[in-house]
């Protein structure tokens, strides 16, 4: 062999071994806190990665016990997700279509208010919401959290979606004027089907929101039963973190697996997302 | 010939909604005129006391009367309520320049002979040449009352004393002081040592975060993408799955795998024979635990990005290197990282910007914890966003709290304007279309 191709070939074997490193890196968190939540007992510290024995109890306990009302917590958290990412994702269509199509007095005023209002931290509004909420007796309700989630989706996506419909071609829009189509009827009938990987994008962060708020939603909700399984998980680790371990391993797991599959899933999608509100170029 | 024009304009300036059932526009007319019966109830009762609360935030203290408490005035609901009714006389005045405006262009039209729109024919001129503005009424309403109001509050906040424990209602008044709490934070001692502490370490942190994860995932796409590497999809899949798993658990968990006296990390170490280390109550190893583990959070997004940039640079590019004789190295330096660099800078500052406000990042892993002594209710760790978190809901310095959220925007939002602005969609935006 030739020297350069054992230096060829060495430095292919050091990439696959760092590779290799990453890999578990990226892998052994995941795989702690799986077999975390399968170990018998409650404590953080375990001899070895793997248990000697599995048990499904933890699991079992989160949906019994009193303490934890994980399948209650469960439940609300997909329903306001639900209603949240629905309005939410009519607001934000209707923002970006509206802005991406149309070109009206104080249209660039409108989009750099937008872009400015996104950079204040979000908690100097928490105040505000919150005493705003009180005033409209909404506190510990799951509306508020479903109005303020909803309210804020165009906010965060409307440039995102902007950039998206800004590649939908102008012609189409025209030759279904020309044809006679009503505003409404070009949205409905060409934008729409057109924007599906945008929609599933902004339907996945949307949704996923809720599931992995807490700070919000432990302002708003006080009662333990109306609590989303965010809340419930924060508290698990903040109170007592070494007695807990397991069940909060057990919660983890339930909330990141359909999580993790549906990114996984949609993870082409998502690329597209991520780069196409950014900038062409 | 201004037969209608001047009548239109003066009846429907006397009360709304008359200049259109001037012009024989019934049901608009009468639809103004509701507007305007319900907006001066609500006005008549709301508009004098708010414009009082506003100057001068309520001025009767809770007092003690014959033995009992008398509810005093609440200065924090007082600001609110003022600023909504502020902004829904804003909006009022709008639909009334509105309703004169319409009212004169129907007269003008009616003076050329054309006559004025039925209900019917008006919803669907809106439909057809106001589609954008009747679009945007609905979320610019929401965004109006759950971000800019909130915002204004704020903003307004940081010029009041509201705070604990001295100004709290419905114990005590609220008062305006100017830019009082602005002095006090660069000036005074025991606010400024905390403040300049916080903010040369969030500086450092968005600088290192951005960079690490930036070249991190540089790397790993280069290494990835080598000429000889197989199963490519398979590493690309796998690298992703941090970026997958939702923050909130995987930092929660972290929180868990660097506990000092449990944790599997010090654990780890033990085996090998070094002994643990204080990840989380050490103030320098608690800020090496979150860069290293936000390096495993955001390197994978940087990968994928780059990834994507790789397969667009064209082959010839690089052939013509290989031509003038160049080496890998030089190939890199010369093509790959000027294309990467000059794609991706939007991103990278973007970047930039979200990581002086990476929230989670800090508060799950650290709670801006260890605690330094001489900080004013912050940690080691903390970023001014936490910061600001804790003094609003654990100390109630809500008007130092909003000082901060100020000074934070100012910073993150001359990133990010100065990034749009340059960014070739902005300015090219027009031309496309």
């Amino acid at each position: 062999m030739s020297g350069r191709k054992v230096k060829k070939s060495l430095s292919l074997t050091l990439s696959y071994i760092i590779l290799i490193i990453m890999v578990i890196g990226s892998v052994y968190p995941a795989l702690w806190v799986i077999l975390g939540s399968v170990r018998p007992g409650k404590s953080l510290y375990s001899k070895s990665l793997i248990p000697s024995s599995f048990t499904l109890e933890h699991y079992r306990e989160l949906f019994t016990s009193k303490s934890y009302m994980f399948g209650s917590w469960y439940m609300n958290t997909l329903k306001i997700s639900i209603i949240s990412m629905l309005i939410g994702i009519v607001l934000t269509l209707l923002t970006s279509y509206a802005v991406s199509r149309f070109r009206f007095r104080g249209r660039q005023t409108a989009l750099s208010t937008v872009l400015i209002l996104g950079m204040f931290p979000g908690f100097m509004s928490m105040i505000a919401i919150y005493l705003l909420l009180k005033e409209f007796h909404l506190l510990d309700t799951h509306l508020a959290l479903i109005i303020v989630y909803a309210a804020g989706a165009p906010l965060g996506g409307t440039f995102i979606a902007k950039g998206f419909l800004d590649t939908i071609p102008r012609s189409l829009d025209e030759a279904a004027r020309i044809d006679g189509a009503s505003n409404f009827r070009i949205f409905t009938r060409i934008i729409l089907p057109l924007s599906r990987p945008m929609l599933t994008y902004m339907a996945l962060t949307q949704f996923v929101g809720p599931w992995v708020d807490f700070i919000f939603a432990k302002m708003v909700l006080r009662s333990k039963e109306k609590w989303t399984v965010a809340v419930g998980l924060y508290d698990m680790v903040s109170t007592n973190t070494n007695s807990n371990f397991t069940m909060f391993a057990a919660g983890a797991v339930l909330i990141a697996v359909p999580i993790t599959i549906l990114f996984m899933f949609l993870q082409r999608l998502l690329v597209e997302g991520l780069t196409s509100g950014a900038s062409k170029g | 010939m201004d037969r209608y024009r001047n009548k239109a304009t003066i009846l429907s300036l006397i009360s709304m909604g008359l200049g259109q059932i001037y012009n024989r526009q019934f049901i608009k007319g009468l639809i103004y005129l509701l507007i305007e019966a319900y907006a001066i109830i609500y006005f008549s009762s709301n508009l004098g006391r708010s414009l009082w609360g506003i100057v001068t935030l309520g001025d009767t203290p809770r007092m003690r009367v014959n033995g009992k408490w008398m509810e005093g005035d609440h200065s924090i609901f007082i600001l609110i309520q003022s600023l909504i009714t502020i902004l829904l006389l804003i909006i009022f005045v709008i639909i009334y320049i509105m309703n004169v405006r319409d009212a004169r262009k129907t007269a003008e039209k009616r003076e050329k002979g054309i006559q004025p729109n039925s209900f019917k024919q008006s919803i669907r001129y809106v439909l057809d040449y106001k589609f954008a503005q009747a679009f945007l009424t609905l979320p610019a309403i929401g965004i109006l009352f759950f971000t800019v109001m909130p915002i204004i509050f704020m903003v307004m906040l940081a010029f009041t004393n509201y705070s604990a424990p001295n100004h709290i209602p419905p114990a005590k008044l609220i008062d305006w002081v100017g830019f009082d709490t602005f002095r006090d934070l660069v000036s005074l001692k025991t606010w400024s040592h905390t403040f300049y502490g916080v903010l040369t370490w969030t500086i450092i942190w968005a600088v290192l975060s951005t960079v690490t994860t930036y070249f991190g995932g540089l790397l790993v796409a280069l290494l990835i993408n080598q000429k000889g590497i197989k199963f490519k999809g398979l590493w690309r899949t796998i690298l992703i799955i941090p970026y997958a798993i939702p923050q909130l658990i995987s930092l929660l968990v972290m929180r868990n795998m660097f506990n000092g006296q449990f944790g599997p990390v010090n654990q780890y170490l033990g085996y090998f024979g070094f002994g643990g280390l204080p990840w989380l109550t050490d103030p320098f190893w608690a800020k090496v635990t979150v860069i290293v583990v936000n390096m495993w959070v955001g390197i994978p997004v940087s990968m994928i990005l780059i990834m994507g940039v790789l397969t667009t640079i064209p082959r010839d590019m690089y052939e013509a290197a290989e031509v003038d004789g160049a080496n890998n190295y030089q190939k890199f330096r010369i093509v790959t990282l000027p294309m990467i660099l000059f794609t991706t800078a939007p991103t990278l500052i973007a970047q930039f910007a979200g990581n002086i406000n990476n929230f989670s990042a800090i508060y799950l892993l650290t709670s801006g914890n260890p605690v330094v002594g001489d900080y004013q209710y912050a940690g080691a760790t903390d970023l001014l966003v936490t910061w600001l978190y804790k003094l609003t809901l654990d100390q109630n310095k809500y008007n130092m709290a909003s000082a901060v959220g100020i000074i934070i925007f100012l910073i993150v939002a001359s990133f990010s304007i100065y990034n749009y602005r340059r960014t070739k969609s902005f300015k090219e935006e027009d031309m496309i279309q």
